[in-house]
């Protein structure tokens, strides 16, 4: 039976084009911006994802490790896509495939099967399984479906199958993140400590870093002071592998080895304090050797801080390259200044990124003015309140906890901004407010390579001051009359 | 519809058969028996060679989606002018935002409203219930996108699981808000593909929509509707253009660009012509039974298989249309064979292997072959019978068919047919090229388009031959 909602019937009316200029002018008010962040239940152009994504990516960053979803099989083709588009990779990952009758038995038969056929075509050394929605609902027992995998031999006794709970109605993407490196260390680790052993090495874990390009930066200052290194979830292969005609479904990934013995390093330093929070209390309590949580490396103050940290857990100097490399960015920073001073941003994102934005826009002389976090806490707010109270370019900053995208385009079109720092989904903003996006965030679909380009370090400062300078200055060329176009910029 | 059977050299039953049972071996004895029914070579005289639209076999790396993903991303999503909200944790409306090129026009976030609307359920929604919020978060888009004609509310998994009542909602804040809003009891779990979410978003069309609006202008013997054509990359703004240059009046586009109140005054027109067979046949067969509308299937891909099309719509008609498609075949097909001309020697012999969803494993076979290409392999996500029926016919003979393909069984596929381009999705895109392979995703155009009508042939064209024959694949093997 048709008109199940009782409407009436009228006449089609398209939307007139006087209406679209009129709301069109509308949602760019002050009026609007009031209504708008009076919203208590609908969510807008949100800037964060649910939990089970993060869990993927940071099982892709382990040796010969199978992401395995455990809940409906949609889920697993959206992470995977979702991955596949920002870094233009493959991102095998398999799924359990629950559907009805799983909501009415459970998935532990769906599960099974799963392992059993994934171990068989894909010959995984690990499988980190993680959960969507479906199995948090209906109350799966994850822990005893995998010891009861092991004794009805879908998988082998001694095979690694750490697991984590990532529900989607919880945190978002970082905090799965968390969960999926938390499991898969205790797993890895299990029985390994050994009182008195040293590997001599760094354990390093990045969070959640969707650019490649980072990884590898944090590699090449290990090796320019000379310090062993074990990178835990380390992606830079598995999502920037060579193409040389040969299909490797596990290209990179920290050694399973090595992730076990990492218990017992000399130090452990982690640079992502929001999405590894949990990781490294763990690691704190279990791991030997010293301990360190740092905000991650953007900007010159925040790079200092964290080459001064490796100095100090290793006991050497800065090396003399790094320290040439600090002039050249400084350099790059002083010759380019003119062009970023007295700025304004709006930036929005992760909060281990938004702490990096702030504190390199500061540096600059640039004013971080909307800051948004759409998926934020109380902490977080006080921390970047305090990074803006550092600095006489933060006074004119206000935060933004639990606001979404939508919100930031109110923001944007009643009290303009220069620039944009986010990601892909802030496009339709700056295209409505007719001013640049730098992405430099997570997920970037519609630029390539970007997540190649490190924002981290040093060489991390010199790539955004260019990339954003050089922005600016095309916009002046682009715009500017006849008379004001010049040679010299 | 082809008259003669297809051959490619090489290629037999046993040749192909024997494929199939090399890439069997490595499953477990349980999965390979699932898994066989799901492979096998064609028989073009002889329909569905393939069992399909079973459940998916767990841990096989399937490319499937699910029943949200067929109602959001496929038939409610492209319909612009109303608000779909994505209706649970906030995952599954953030990948589905922008992510199906199903373009739009008007002003975003004023006429048309290509954003992710949710109601980003938290652990106390899963508790308590969300029918509440959802009847505030109603009251909050009517009132800051005022112009938009209606709202779907599309549930994720846990709505269903926790015991909402959406429809109830839904039908309290119709009468509130004086709006359409359209429940959808999508939840990701049912089914076994997105092919459930399309058939429930048809149903939910048929039972909240048709019949509530009626257009204004007086009925014409050439009112048609455009079904499942969803307008990836601008299809629509050539297929439907196409149509109207014939004579036709197009009333309603479902739902690619698609407007509610047009498709809801559907029950109007005076034949339905459809596109994507496998997501709108519900709806075409609605309309016939309930209103006596006539359907034809059509395909606008490459100049043979639209010449053929416009010519079988044109015998439901007078001569009036039949002549203006002639004069429409008459006018494009040098057009189309310029385009031949140019590209068919750069790709002429290249072997292609598809798999993708909808219509297009058997709708672009044509277009291929007009290009002097072969294809040498094909299948669905998420098929059924009826398609693998039409399929057999298109498909050279013996050729592999395979359903719902795992990633372990496409690459073995690849690496004995050693095809010279692969046209399938995102999932599959950096696999292949790994592999030193020409790659489309055919289900987004590869962020180009249109490739539907005389206007999308021309770029078909040029980006299967930018793929095959770019100069970057011969570097791929160094020298040293």
């Amino acid at each position: 039976m048709a008109n199940n909602l009782g409407l009436t019937v009228k006449p089609v009316t398209p939307i007139t084009p006087e209406d679209e200029a009129r709301v069109g002018e509308w949602i760019n008010t002050k009026e609007y911006r009031e209504k708008n962040f009076a919203r208590q239940a609908l969510v807008v152009n949100p800037a964060h994802t649910c939990q089970p994504l993060g869990a993927e990516l940071a099982a892709h960053g382990f040796e010969g490790t199978l992401p395995f979803v455990h809940g409906s099989q949609g889920c697993a083709s959206y992470y995977r896509s979702t991955l596949n588009r920002h870094f233009r990779e493959p991102a095998p990952a398999v799924c359990s495939s629950m559907s009805e009758d799983g909501a009415v038995f459970g998935g532990q038969n769906n599960l099974h099967e799963g392992l059993e056929n994934a171990y068989a075509l894909y010959k995984p050394k690990m499988m980190a399984v993680f959960t969507s929605c479906m199995p948090e609902i209906i109350g799966d027992d994850l822990t005893a479906f995998i010891r009861n995998a092991r004794q009805k031999g879908h998988i082998p006794k001694d095979f690694p199958a750490p697991y984590a709970n990532t529900p989607s109605f919880n945190g978002s993407h970082i905090h799965g993140y968390d969960a999926m490196v938390l499991a898969i260390l205790q797993t890895l680790t299990e029985g390994k400590r050994v009182e008195g052993r040293c590997t001599g090495k760094l354990n390093f874990l990045a969070g959640f870093d969707a650019n490649t390009g980072n990884y590898r930066e944090y590699k090449r200052l290990f090796e320019a002071f000379g310090i062993p290194y074990t990178f835990l979830a380390d992606i830079s292969e598995s999502f920037d592998s060579p193409n040389d005609g040969t299909y490797r479904l596990y290209p990179g990934g920290t050694p399973l080895v090595e992730a076990a013995d990492s218990i017992n390093g000399k130090a452990t330093l982690t640079v992502g304090p929001y999405a590894t929070s949990k990781t490294y209390v763990w690691m704190r309590d279990e791991y030997a050797g010293k301990h360190a949580s740092l905000p991650m490396p953007m900007g010159v103050v925040k790079t200092d801080a964290f080459l001064m940290k490796l100095a100090e857990l290793f006991d050497k100097p800065v090396p003399e390259t790094l320290k040439a490399e600090r002039g050249r960015a400084i350099d790059a920073m002083t010759d380019a200044q003119q062009y970023m001073h007295g700025k304004k941003f709006a930036v929005y994102g992760d909060p281990d990124l938004l702490l990096g934005y702030v504190s390199f826009l500061l540096e600059m002389g640039a004013t971080p003015y909307h800051v948004l976090c759409s998926k934020g806490s109380k902490k977080l707010e006080k921390e970047i309140q305090a990074l803006l109270d550092t600095s006489e370019f933060g006074k004119a900053g206000k935060i933004y906890m639990n606001k979404d995208l939508w919100h930031m385009r109110s923001l944007v079109m009643t009290d303009p901004v220069d620039a944009v720092l986010g990601d892909t989904h802030g496009k339709y903003v700056t295209r409505d407010a007719k001013i640049p996006l730098f992405r430099f965030g997570f997920p970037i679909f519609d630029r390539v390579h970007r997540h190649r380009i490190p924002t981290v370090g040093y060489q991390g400062v010199i790539n955004m001051v260019t990339e954003i300078c050089n922005k600016f200055l095309d916009v002046v060329d682009e715009t500017c009359d006849d008379r004001h176009f010049e040679m010299m910029r | 519809m082809s008259d003669t059977v297809k051959k490619v050299d090489g290629i037999t039953k046993e040749s192909t058969q024997k494929m199939i049972d090399k890439a069997l071996e490595a499953y477990p004895e349980k999965g390979r028996k699932k898994r066989a029914p799901h492979l096998a070579p064609n028989d073009p005289g002889g329909g569905a060679c393939v069992k399909s639209n079973r459940k998916t076999v767990p841990g096989v790396m399937s490319a499937r989606g699910c029943a949200y993903a067929g109602a959001k991303g496929v038939v409610w999503g492209p319909i612009r002018d109303m608000v779909h909200v994505s209706h649970g944790p906030v995952g599954c409306g953030w990948y589905s935002w922008g992510t199906r090129r199903n373009l739009m026009s008007g002003k975003t976030g004023v006429s048309n409203f290509a954003m992710q609307f949710t109601s980003d359920f938290q652990e106390k929604d899963i508790v308590y219930g969300g029918d509440k919020k959802l009847a505030a978060l109603l009251r909050e888009a009517k009132e800051l996108f005022p112009l938009a004609k209606g709202i779907s509310v599309l549930s994720e998994c846990p709505v269903g699981l926790i015991g909402d009542d959406i429809n109830s909602v839904a039908k309290t804040m119709s009468k509130e808000l004086d709006l359409p809003i359209i429940p959808c009891n999508c939840e990701g779990f049912r089914g076994v593909s997105q092919s459930l979410g399309h058939h429930i978003s048809n149903d939910t069309i048929r039972d909240y929509i048709i019949e509530t609006r009626e257009f204004t202008e007086p009925p014409g013997p050439y009112d048609i509707a455009l079904i499942g054509e969803y307008n990836i990359g601008g299809d629509a703004w050539s297929t439907k253009p196409l149509l109207e240059e014939c004579g036709f009046n197009v009333k309603a586009v479902w739902t690619g660009d698609g407007q509610l109140e047009n498709i809801a005054a559907t029950h109007q027109v005076k034949l339905n012509v459809i596109h994507c067979y496998r997501s709108m046949n519900y709806m075409a067969k609605v309309m016939e039974e309930k209103y006596g509308i006539p359907w034809i299937e059509l395909n606008f891909f490459g100049p043979t298989k639209i010449r053929e099309s416009l010519r079988a719509l044109a015998e439901r008609f007078d001569d009036r249309i039949k002549e203006n498609v002639e004069k429409v075949i008459a006018k494009y097909d040098p057009l189309m064979q310029k385009v031949v001309g140019e590209y068919r020697p750069r790709l002429e012999g290249k072997k292609v292997m598809l798999y993708v969803g909808g219509l297009r494993p058997r709708h672009t076979v044509a277009a291929y072959e007009d290009l002097g290409m072969a294809v040498v392999g094909s299948g669905y996500e998420f098929a059924h019978s009826d398609d693998y029926d039409r399929t057999a016919p298109e498909m050279p003979d013996a050729t592999v068919i395979y359903d719902d393909a795992s990633e372990y069984e496409m690459e073995q596929f690849a690496h004995q047919l050693k095809p010279d381009l692969v046209a399938s999705g995102i999932k599959e895109k950096y696999l292949f090229q790994k592999m030193g392979l020409p790659f489309r995703q055919m289900h987004s155009w590869d962020y180009s388009g249109p490739y539907h009508g005389y206007l999308g042939f021309p770029v078909f064209a040029r980006d299967i031959d930018l793929a095959v024959n770019s100069p970057t694949w011969k570097l791929v093997k160094s020298p040293f």
